[in-house]
């Protein structure tokens, strides 16, 4: 007889535990938290997107019965401006974002005053009757323009982020010939379908501040809003509970996170502030906008000999939390899979009058691999071999692995862990049938029709350190807690962790519950961001697994008599290795043993609970191929996107159903980056998409089925699993592939210099003008 | 503004004795009211179908119709969908063909779906994924959404 076999669970798309609550309409989002005796929050937003406050008068809308309280800046001036939280650049300091406008207001949906009342369509109301003047000054919309001032002789231009390596103008001296393209990328963001909220609560009798509808990164900003009040972290507390979506724009501190707690604590009431779709269109972190000059020197054979990057970041009226993270991940990022043994990129972030800027899912890549990987395909015109033929040529092959790329980001030097670039490039031209494509496509083209095919390939970030803590717990009940310090935006953490848990501990996945984003119940935490939890918090749980598993074998081995080296756990009871039977215990009977005050403990402490930090310094860094095929219409412009494919190098997949579900979302929202969304303003600074009728996401029409190849060809070396991140690959490089297709479907090299490709864009080109 | 009057939601077969002010929204009413909070709200001008719900067994975008409108009509929200522990078919589908992320658009698309099959179960494959495009989701990508309705729809034709 022999030990029933234990279950494997780390490879299995397994269901998600998240599921249940979420179908039967029982998600806690937001909006959905109520505390008796609260009171809601307006806004009150700049109709101009420059000018001059005049004067703020509150006074009408005091006067509305049902109105608690209205403040302008005046009333917050004690309050610091918010501060950054990652990139942090000394010169920023000066263009943080006051919680309310001071002097100025510098964007269409600046926040200038806030109404308190007893009903949010009584808010609303009296948000209409605050009296605002403001005397309109001259806009700046355009990043690569002249340099204008912020306020007191500080200029637009409010840091150049600087990255280099090798002698590039020696490079280019001798270079076969050189590339140079101009490309820009439009303004648009996450837009998740929950709108932000936030629900603020003081609770006297024991001094504690509270703040609900947190996300993402709740530890942060636990600790930024004890700062800002002169608390300590110890006396608040931020939970998160559902979040509709994250993608980099969602649980950020923004003004209104800090004003409802503000009011909390000012009018020792519950205040609720749920934002409306227009606000978050024009108030909510906008990302992406650049514009590259970018020039490449090449040999003779399209071999890349350096590369020189100028570009313009577009980061409208104030410097938000993330300072300087997005230009620097596109300048540090840019180089993608490419042996570049030369590099420069000046990145200037400039300010405007639009609204601010912040990340959003593949922030500064997805920008920088359009840019990469349209002058890679520049580069194949000039020397007259096709796109996947100058990539081979470029691509770092793996017996160079691992690479250090004399390149920092986010604290973290980049070193290129493992990849197999060539190889996957192989998987995803055989996953699509690329000759037989090619063969397609040239008949369809001889029938009329306008279709292509383009290539993206990129390298992806992921894991970034530089600790994650997990607790698991076993009750006398049997349920297993693992409490972590991540957070979760709706991309299925309970499950991955719990897939972790149940199988290095050996126990049920049922009995394990995740809990996430509390931050009373763990001292420090990070969140969820930049494709960092299945990383960190799994490595940190699959640690706390294997101890805990450790102590409930050294307690069942005293409780038993036996050996601990004999004995094994499977679904949560105790089993003898040689698969005799015998009495057996569970979990729940061993928790039980060591309840406070029995005899097992001792003098050790109570309970059956292990602990684990994982900790960092460097990133791990996935890789993917996208291919694109479109077809274009000759009246309309219109592009279809005909076959969409990813091949993605995931490391170690936990649970591929959730990395499929990852990236083919993540090609939704870069297709509509690539053709459909942008945020635009007239020439007064006045946003234009401030509804879903004029942002336009993608439906169900337009997102095509998505071929998902996820390889594990290169494990991560950083931990023992060799995981890295999914979150961020689908987004990635789909404005480059859709780009290239295109081009091609045009028969014009080089044509697409812009995101997103609009239908009249489309139309000119198949028409010849330029 | 304090035009309010007395009506009555059926909501999932229980009835909410309420009293709104004209312009209240369905959708408010519904969660707020009422206390069902599983039907969302997206953009509350009819775009993104997060509120959908269904009114006389039609698919209502709760957002754009006033609560005296529905004054009393049969609504069915998310809440009524399960019987018990036992999920409704689409439900399990959603779970088990990975439709939904973050879960927050995931009510309006059941209630869509459910609605839109209850009165025309032999809808082809190609009109569903119209009816599909008139909500958004902003995680999925909609491939596993659809492939789910399909697989619901299958089912549903079997029983
Ligand atoms: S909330 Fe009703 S359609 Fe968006
Ligand atoms: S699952 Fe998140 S919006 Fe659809």
């Amino acid at each position: 007889m022999s030990a029933p076999a234990k279950p494997v669970l780390v490879g299995k798309s397994v269901l998600r535990k998240e599921d249940g609550p979420l179908l039967r309409g029982q998600g806690r989002f937001a909006a959905d938290i109520n505390f008796p005796d609260q009171i809601y929050m307006r806004v009150v937003r700049s109709t101009y997107a420059h000018g001059r406050i005049v004067s703020v008068d509150l006074a009408p809308a005091l006067a509305i019965p049902g109105v608690v309280a209205a403040w302008s800046f005046k009333d917050v001036a004690d309050i610091p401006p918010i501060d950054f939280r990652l990139t942090r650049l000394e010169q920023l300091a000066a263009y943080r974002q006051t919680i309310l406008a001071k002097d100025k207001v510098r964007y269409v949906g600046d926040p200038v005053a806030v109404v308190f009342a007893e009903d949010p369509y009584l808010a609303e109301d009296a948000a209409e009757h605050v009296d605002v003047e403001i005397e309109e000054l001259p806009v700046i919309l355009h990043a690569d323009g002249e340099v204008g001032e912020f306020r007191d002789g500080l200029p637009t231009e409010t840091a150049l982020i600087e990255k280099n390596y090798g002698d590039v103008d020696a490079a280019f001296a001798g270079a076969h010939a050189t590339v140079e393209l101009t490309l820009s990328i439009g303004r648009h963001s996450g837009v998740p379908m929950e709108t932000r909220g936030a629900i603020g609560r003081y609770i006297a009798e024991t001094d504690m501040l509270e703040m609900y509808g947190a996300a993402k990164v709740p530890h942060w900003n636990r600790d930024q809003l004890a700062k800002m009040f002169g608390r300590t972290a110890a006396n608040t507390n931020l939970f998160e509970g559902h979040v509709g979506g994250g993608f980099g724009i969602r649980g950020e501190m923004y003004p209104e996170d800090v004003l409802v707690c503000l009011a909390a604590l000012r009018l020792g009431r519950p205040v609720k502030w749920i934002e409306d779709r227009r606000e978050h269109l024009i108030a909510a972190n906008h990302s992406r906008q650049q514009t590259h000059h970018i020039r490449a020197a090449i040999d003779i054979n399209g071999n890349i000999l350096a590369i020189d990057d100028e570009f313009f970041h577009d980061q409208g009226g104030y410097m938000r939390t993330h300072a300087a993270t997005v230009p620097d991940l596109a300048a540090a990022m840019l180089p993608g899979p490419y042996r570049i043994p030369a590099y420069r990129a000046r990145g200037h972030i400039r300010l405007t009058n639009k609204t601010p800027g912040g990340t959003y899912r593949a922030p500064g890549r997805y920008e920088s691999t359009f840019v990469r990987e349209r002058l890679l395909d520049a580069v194949a015109a000039k020397v007259g071999i096709d796109g996947v033929e100058v990539r081979r040529r470029n691509l770092i092959p793996v017996s160079e692995m691992p690479v250090t790329r004399a390149l920092e980001t986010l604290g973290t030097d980049i070193v290129l862990d493992s990849g197999d670039y060539a190889k996957l490039l192989d998987k995803a031209l055989d996953g699509i049938g690329w000759s037989t494509l090619l063969a397609q496509i040239d008949e369809r083209r001889k029938a009329g029709e306008l279709v292509g095919a383009g290539i993206g390939m990129f390298v992806e970030k992921s894991g970034l350190g530089p600790f994650d803590d997990v607790r698991i717990t076993v009750g006398i009940d049997g349920k297993i807690e693992v409490v972590t310090g991540a957070a979760s935006v709706g991309q299925g953490v309970e499950t991955v962790i719990a897939q972790i848990c149940a199988e290095k501990l050996g126990a049920g996945y049922d009995a394990i519950s995740v809990i996430h984003g509390q931050t009373d119940r763990i001292a420090r935490g990070l969140g969820a961001f930049a494709s960092r939890v299945s990383v960190m918090t799994g490595e940190a749980t699959r640690q706390a697994a294997l101890k805990l598993r450790d102590n409930a074998l050294a307690a069942a081995s005293e409780l038993m008599q036996l050996p601990a080296d004999q004995l094994d756990i499977i679904n949560g009871e105790i089993v003898r290795l040689d698969g005799s039977t015998g009495p057996s215990m569970s979990l729940a009977e061993i928790a039980k043993a060591l309840e406070p005050g029995s005899n097992l403990v001792g003098d050790k402490e109570p309970g059956l609970f292990a602990e684990a930090s994982f900790e960092s310094k460097h990133m791990t860094y996935p890789y993917g191929v996208h291919v694109a095929v479109v077809s274009l219409a000759r009246d309309t412009g219109g592009v279809t996107v005909e076959r969409y494919l990813v091949a993605y190098d995931i490391g170690k997949a936990i649970n591929p159903m959730l990395i499929d579900g990852q990236i083919v979302g993540g090609v939704a929202q870069g297709l509509g980056g690539a053709l459909y969304e942008e945020f635009s303003y007239d020439d007064r600074g006045e946003p234009l998409a401030v509804t879903f009728a004029d942002y336009l996401m993608p439906t169900a029409r337009e997102v095509p089925q998505v071929d998902v190849i996820i390889t594990e060809d290169a494990p991560s070396p950083l931990n023992p699993m060799g995981l890295k991140g999914a979150g961020e690959g689908g987004a990635n490089a789909v404005g480059a592939a859709i780009a290239a297709a295109i081009d091609d479907a045009l028969g014009q090299p080089g044509a697409i210099t812009r995101l997103p490709v609009s239908p009249q864009r489309v139309r000119e080109l198949i028409n010849g003008i330029a | 503004m304090t035009d309010k009057s007395d009506i009555t939601l059926t909501i999932n077969g229980k009835a909410h004795a309420i009293r709104v002010e004209a312009r209240r929204t369905l959708a408010d009413a519904i969660r707020e009211e009422c206390g069902q909070t599983g039907t969302h709200i997206g953009c509350e001008h009819g775009v993104c179908g997060a509120c959908t719900v269904l009114v006389n067994g039609e698919p209502v975008r709760s957002c754009l119709m006033f609560a005296q409108q529905a004054d009393g009509k049969q609504i069915r929200t998310v809440e009524g969908l399960a019987r018990g522990d036992e999920m409704h078919v689409m439900q399990r589908a959603f779970m088990e063909n990975h439709g939904l992320q973050c879960g927050f658009c995931t009510p309006g698309f059941l209630m869509l779906a459910v609605g839109v099959l209850e009165r025309e179960l032999d809808i082809s494959d190609h009109d569903l994924v119209d009816v599909l495009s008139s909500n958004l989701c902003r995680c999925t990508g909609y491939q596993n959404i659809i492939k789910a309705v399909r697989a619901a729809a299958i089912e549903m034709r079997q029983s």
